[in-house]
Formats: C-alpha cells, structure tokens, sequence
C-alpha cells in the first residue's frame, strides 16, 4: 500500500496538493465565525448532487414538466425527499449567503489585498440569485409559472432593449416548451458552470491571501491549521444546516406528502392570484407595489442595481476614515430594508381576503389533480387536461365568472369569495336536494329564493315584485302558511321531484338519501291533484310530461309557470341555463341571461355537474 | 498561504490524543454530511429495480391470463407467416398511452386451427426479424441470424437460441396470443 501510494505521488505530486488543502494555516486558531465559507461550498455540492439525480429524472417540455415532477415527488424511491432536500437547501444556501457577506464585511475582509475576492464573491451572489429564479420555473406548476412570469416581464421594461431580451429568456412570444428548455439549461448548465469557475477563483484567491484574522488580540493566539481544527467545527456547522434542511423536508412527516410542495400544473388561462415569489425575493416584490406605472423601472431595476453597485464600490469606500463603519452601517440598513419590506408583504397579504380565498383555492387544486391522477392516470396532452374537463375544478369557476354576478352560492361566489354586492337571484348551493325543494315550497319569497330578485332588475326595468311576490310566492302565503298543506304533503312532494329527476337521465343530485315508493306515490298525487285543503294543485301551473294517468288532463294554466319534468335533474338545469326564457321555462317573464351561446357545452356539462355535486370522486 | 505565517503553526503532534478524536469526529461528520444527499439520490436513480414499479409499467389491456387479441382466424391464409401489432395500453413513467402497439408477432397458420406464433424480436441482440419467402425462415438485418419456418435457428446463426414462440389460444373466431418480452443474448428463454 505504502509504495503504491510512493508510485502515485510520484506520478501527480498529490501529498503536496493535499497538504496544502489541508494544512492551511489558521492564524490565531480556528474560530466558528470562519465556517460561513465551508457551509456554501457544502450546501452547493449538495445542489450539485441532488441536482443531478433530479435531472435523471425531470423532463423539461410544457407537457412533461410537471408530470416529471409529480412522478419524482409520488412515485419514486424518496423522490420526495431528494426534491425536498434540493428545494430547502437552495433556501438555506440564500440565508448563508447573506450570513456570509455580513461576516466578511463586518470582520473588514473586503479590504486591500482582498477587493477582488470580495468582488468575486458577489458574482457568485448573483449566479446563486439567478440559480433560485431559474429553479423556481422548472415543475411548471401554477405557482412557479406566474412568479416567473412577472420576473420575465419586469425583464421587458429594460429600456431599448427589454423587449428583445424577454423574447429571449422565453425563448418566442409566450411561456412554452422553449421557456423550460432555456431555463433548464440555464439552472442545470450554463450557471452551475459559472458557478464552479468563480467559486474556484474565489477559493484560490482566498488561499492566496489566508484568513482575515479579526484583531491583534485573536491574532496572539496559538496559530493552528485547516485541518483538522477548522474541518471539525466546518463540518459540525454543515451538519447543522444538513439538519435544518432535513427539518423542513420532514416537517409534514415521512412520505410524498412531505418534502417541496407542488402546485397544481401551470395553467395559462387561468390567472392565479395567489401567484408570489420564493420568500426572499419578497422584497422586491412588496417594492414594486411602492412605484406607479412608468416609474416601476426605478423600484425594478435603478435601485436595486444602484444597491449592487455600491456594494461593489465598498472596497474602496472602506479606504476612508470612518468608511468601514459606513460599509457596515449600509449593510444593515439594505439588511433591515429587505426585512421590512418582506414584513409588509406577508402583513399585506395576510390581511387580504382575496389572496388567503385564493390560496385556499391553489391547495384545493393540487389536492384534486392528484386525485385526478390517481384516478385517471396522465395522457400524452399533460395533466392540465384533468382538471380543465374536471367539473369540481372548473364548476366553481364558471360559477364566479357567469352566475355569481346575481346569483350566490352557499353565500360566496362559487370560489369562495364573497361578493359586496347584494344578491339579485337565488342562492343554489343546495340545488336539487330535499331542502332546496322544501324552501322553494314553504318560504318561494325569501332571501335566498325569489326574494332576491328584488334587487334585481331586467333590461333596465326593476324586478320589483316579478318574482318576490310572484304567483308562487302568493301560492305559498295562501296555501303553506297557514297551514293548508301539511308537513307530510310537503316531504311526499319532495320525494316525487327527487324520484323524477333521479330517473331522467344522467340522474339529479348525488348523494341524496333513497324514497319511499309510499311517499313517492302521494307526492305524485298531490302534485296532480293537490288535497281537499288545497285546492291549487303544482300541475295547476307547473306542466309535468310523465307517462301517467294523473297527468293525462293538463290545466289551462300550464306555461305560467317552468316545466317540472325532470327538475331537478342535470337535463333540466342545463335546459334551463342555456335557455331560461324559453316558453317551457319563464317565457316572457325570464330575467336570466341565455347562456346557450355564452358557454360550449362542456363547460355547461361541467358547471350542472359540479352544482349537482357529480364530479370524479376517489375510489376508496 | 502565500504570506508567511507569523508563528509556527501548531502540528497535530503537539496533541496527539485530542487531534486524534478531533480527526476521527471530523471524518465522521463530514462523512454523515456528504453521504445523506448521495444516498436518498441513488435511492431515487435505483426506482426502476423495484418490483412494484415494474409491474406498474408493464401494459394492460390482455386478459387475465395475459392474451391480448390480434386478429381474426379468418384473416390468415395457410402458409406464409403475417406480421401483427399487439396492441396494449402503455405506460411510460408518468404517462398512460391507450391502445398502442408495444411488440408483433409472426402468425402462420398450419393447419385448420394450428398456429405457429413468433415474437419477431431476434433472440441474439433484440432486433426485428423478417420473414423471406425466397429462404423460407426468418432472417435478422442486424447480424444475420437465420432462423427456419419452425423457428429453429441455423446452425451458423449468432443467435444462441430459436424465435420465441409465444402461446395462443382462439376464441368466438379471434385469435389471441400471450404476448410477451424475453431476454436477449441468453440460451434459455426468460420472461423478461
């Protein structure tokens, strides 16, 4: 062994390069203010590491991204825990950067001999700064996408030139495959490589000029060197950040539940509210809100580079009596200034509702295309796909966007807002159940029914009284209130619709409790005929197309009011949103808008399926 | 480095127990601290030797014995073998493909209801062989690997092994076949 290892040192001289790595001279003895340096060396070679397995793994296209990611974060061995010490790691390696640069500054290490090394260790900021915002684009998820979007568009406010340099950086004229492949190669080639260089001239440059030993008083103690001194308190601080990274990846447990998070897959045409930076490029973000319209140039790109300037220029502002002191004083103002703004930020949004409905609406997401996945497996035209013909996904959001103008849906909009405006229609969170008929028999002129539509108006004509104290309502006051219709007539009435529209097909409402044929069969009854009591039957003025002899003599009223064949049922509700002035429903007393030619007929699908509670629900 | 030291570095000699347990602890952690990231990526890189994932990614859409449809009976003429896709649903990582050929098989029929059913996949070194009406047998563009009608490969043929022949059976008038992949460059026929 020993000649062997004679015969190799003679051939590449390793015993002198390893002493000279190792046997370093530490003046006045290793200190734990020295480890900052190591644990960035370290935190980069996990990058480096885990980057690379992660890249065996990740597919860098529109369609592929985010299902590449999901297969590493759900499928494979640790995938979650690999991404997961990736995603923490980066972070910590920004916190790092910072404790380092405070330590140089303040221990005056960017002084002559040492203006290059410190200029150096800028660029490396940087590369580090760029590595983060390149990552954070790369699972292609809703959050990754829109972040990165306004970092690519505040690159299109460059002037002369910012048009040219974001078509650039997205590779064409919108976020595509050729966004991924760029940004890929910038994170996983052409950064790290700049990274290596600069870091080896960083190294090689400290090693040149030694240590800065802070002060004469450290400087009489016992010398000592590299290793193994130094190397023990380096490696006890790189398992602690080993340890913290391991603390966040595992915070949720042990699973792929655990680890970075995922969002749901980008979707450009569903704008995302909830959109933010990675925390420590919050500043900047809460910054840009302080500079109006044009002048967003000075909070984006003046400022910041006129900050980064400066703190190139510290070597020689540090030259002049006091400068240190003004170095170090700046530090901490840029220091306090990032920690404020970031304050504000998370105050701000903490306390807009907007953004936590949104957030809430993000996670909701994220947890359904996974079930969706898990259902339905991902087709070659990505996962996107599943949520956009998902009706639990897309329900709410028609809803928000076509119905919840007027109407309300268990109060909020549809996606859980709340609207400020007063309601002008019903409120159907409960279409189609028992107690949604049950209202509309018993109370036709309250708040969350007709009443509504008092606010309401139609071409500019008032609602007024149209439906408030419409014949239903007058129906209701003469014949339930006081009495005339008993409770049992009433469950029987709601079980006969809840049969109908159960049979008519594609069904009503899921997950209602099952009728007695007894109760159905007297609903039936009352609903032809009505009772002694009553003498006004719903057939009086509701047509209803059953194949059976009590409906065989239809009344004269019949078309004063919506058809009931069916109510209920998605095959009803879709008739009626695409036309609910036809002469089957409201004819010429309609104030709802048609939206036959408003919304394709997926879309209808999928909003009559989510108000029907008929979405894909997981296998248990 | 480059400037001289102000005094003589302490060596480790000067404390040869304490730097021992120092050099052993600094080993031990850096070691610990290194080799965590190491191991939950190879973890990651060795996913496709575990058995619950290959079973995911093999194709569905056979039978519960494993034969998948190919034709029908009355499609084959007597003699000269035919070459089918067999089609499968695929799965490829993340990605599920519907009905998608994943082999082919030769079929010729000998008889009334016999069949012979080859995997066209040469045994030698897994490329596509053809069949050629002037040599009656199954020729491999690759390295020539001859094979006759029965699949018995010629004894100058760099293939170790015959053309896999794979089961079937007929049904209602279809003929289905156990389709399946074995491993290449062996003498013996293992299910892949």
């Amino acid at each position: 062994m020993k000649s062997l290892l004679a015969w190799l040192d003679d051939r590449t001289g390793y015993r002198n390069l390893l002493h000279e790595a190792l046997y370093e001279n530490v003046p006045g003895g290793s200190r734990w203010r020295y480890v900052w340096g190591s644990t960035l060396v370290f935190t980069f070679s996990v990058q480096m590491i885990t980057g690379l397995f992660l890249w065996m793994a990740y597919s860098p296209s529109s369609q592929t991204a985010w299902e590449s990611v999901y297969y590493i974060q759900n499928e494979m061995l640790l995938g979650w825990m690999l991404r997961g010490i990736h995603h923490f790691t980066a972070q910590a390696m920004i916190v790092l950067l910072a404790l380092h640069l405070m330590q140089v500054v303040i221990d005056g290490a960017y002084k002559a001999p040492r203006e290059i090394n410190f200029w150096l260790g800028l660029i490396l900021l940087k590369i580090v700064l760029g590595l983060s915002l390149t990552g954070y684009l790369l699972p292609w998820d809703q959050k990754g996408y829109w972040a990165t979007k306004v970092a690519t568009n505040i690159a299109g406010i460059t002037p002369v030139v910012g048009d040219q340099v974001q078509k650039l950086a997205v590779g064409g004229m919108d976020y595509g495959h050729h966004t991924l492949t760029r940004f890929f190669a910038l994170h996983a080639g052409l950064l790290p490589a700049l990274l290596v260089f600069f870091l080896v001239l960083h190294i090689y440059v400290f090693r040149r000029h030694g240590i800065t030993a802070p002060d004469a008083e450290w400087r009489s103690q016992h010398d000592t060197t590299f290793w193994p001194d130094q190397v023990l308190k380096d490696g006890v601080a790189c398992l602690a950040v080993l340890a913290t990274v391991m603390f966040f990846v595992l915070r949720h447990g042990f699973g792929s539940h655990s680890g970075a998070e995922l969002g749901a897959p980008a979707e450009p045409s569903e704008p995302y509210s909830a959109a933010r930076p990675e925390w420590y490029f919050l500043f900047l973000f809460q910054f840009l809100k302080y500079f109006p319209g044009e002048s967003e140039i000075i909070g984006a790109m003046v400022i910041p580079g006129a900050i980064m300037g400066f703190l190139f220029l510290m070597p020689f502002v540090g030259r002049w009596n006091l400068g240190h002191r003004f170095n170090i004083l700046f530090l901490f103002a840029i220091f306090s200034g990032i920690g404020f703004l970031t304050y504000r930020a998370l105050k701000e949004d903490r306390a807009d509702a907007g953004y936590q409905v949104a957030v809430k609406g993000a996670d909701a997401s994220a947890e359904r295309v996974k079930e969706l996945v898990e259902l339905n497996g991902i087709g070659p035209e990505g996962a996107v796909h599943l949520l956009r013909r998902d009706a639990f996904t897309q329900g709410p959001r028609l809803f928000a966007r076509n119905c919840g103008v007027c109407h309300r849906f268990n109060g909020h909009d549809g996606s859980g807002h709340v609207p400020t405006e007063v309601a002008t229609a019903s409120d159907l969170g409960n279409f189609g159940t028992p107690d949604w008929i049950r209202e509309m028999i018993t109370d036709p002129a309250g708040e969350k029914n007709f009443g509504a539509t008092k606010h309401g108006s139609w071409n500019g004509e008032p609602l007024e009284d149209r439906f408030a104290d419409g014949a239903m309502a007058q129906w209701a006051a003469e014949n339930v209130k006081s009495g005339q219709m008993k409770k049992s007539e009433i469950d029987a009435v709601i079980g006969f619709l809840i049969v109908q529209a159960g049979a008519t097909p594609g069904g009503g409402r899921k997950g209602l409790d099952a009728v007695e044929f007894d109760m159905e069969q007297a609903g039936k009854e009352f609903f032809a005929q009505g009772s002694d009591a009553v003498t006004t039957s719903c057939y009086g003025c509701h047509e209803m197309k059953i194949d059976d002899d009590l409906f065989k003599d239809g009344s004269d009223a019949i078309a004063a009011a919506p058809d009931l064949t069916g109510y209920g049922s998605g095959k009803w509700l879709k008739d009626f949103i695409k036309n609910p002035g036809d002469k089957r429903f409201y004819g010429k007393r309609n104030a709802m808008p048609a939206f036959e030619s408003k919304l394709s007929d997926q879309q209808l699908d999928m909003l009559v399926d989510w108000l029907l509670h008929r979405w894909q629900e997981p296998q248990k | 480095m480059s400037e001289p030291a102000s005094k003589p570095a302490t060596t480790p000699k000067d404390f040869p127990r304490r730097s021992f347990l120092r050099r052993a602890l600094a080993v031990a952690i850096g070691g610990v601290t290194g080799i965590v990231p190491a191991i939950v990526g190879l973890a990651s890189f060795l996913n496709p030797l575990r058995p619950k994932v290959q079973a995911k990614q093999r194709p569905t859409g056979s039978d519960a014995e494993g034969f998948y449809k190919v034709t029908a009976l009355d499609s084959l003429t007597s003699g000269t073998p035919i070459s089918f896709p067999i089609i499968a649903n695929r799965k490829d990582a993340w990605n599920t493909f519907p009905a998608e050929p994943i082999g082919s098989v030769y079929i010729q029929k000998t008889a009334d209801d016999k069949l012979r059913v080859f995997n066209v996949t040469c045994p030698h070194a897994g490329c596509s062989v053809d069949f050629h009406a002037d040599k009656q047998g199954f020729l491999c563009p690759c390295h020539n690997s001859l094979f006759a009608m029965d699949g018995v490969h010629s004894a100058s043929s760099p293939s170790a092994r015959d053309l896999d022949s794979l089961e079937y059976k007929i049904e209602n008038g279809d003929v289905l076949v156990k389709f399946m992949n074995f491993r290449i460059g062996i003498k013996e026929k293992h299910a892949q």
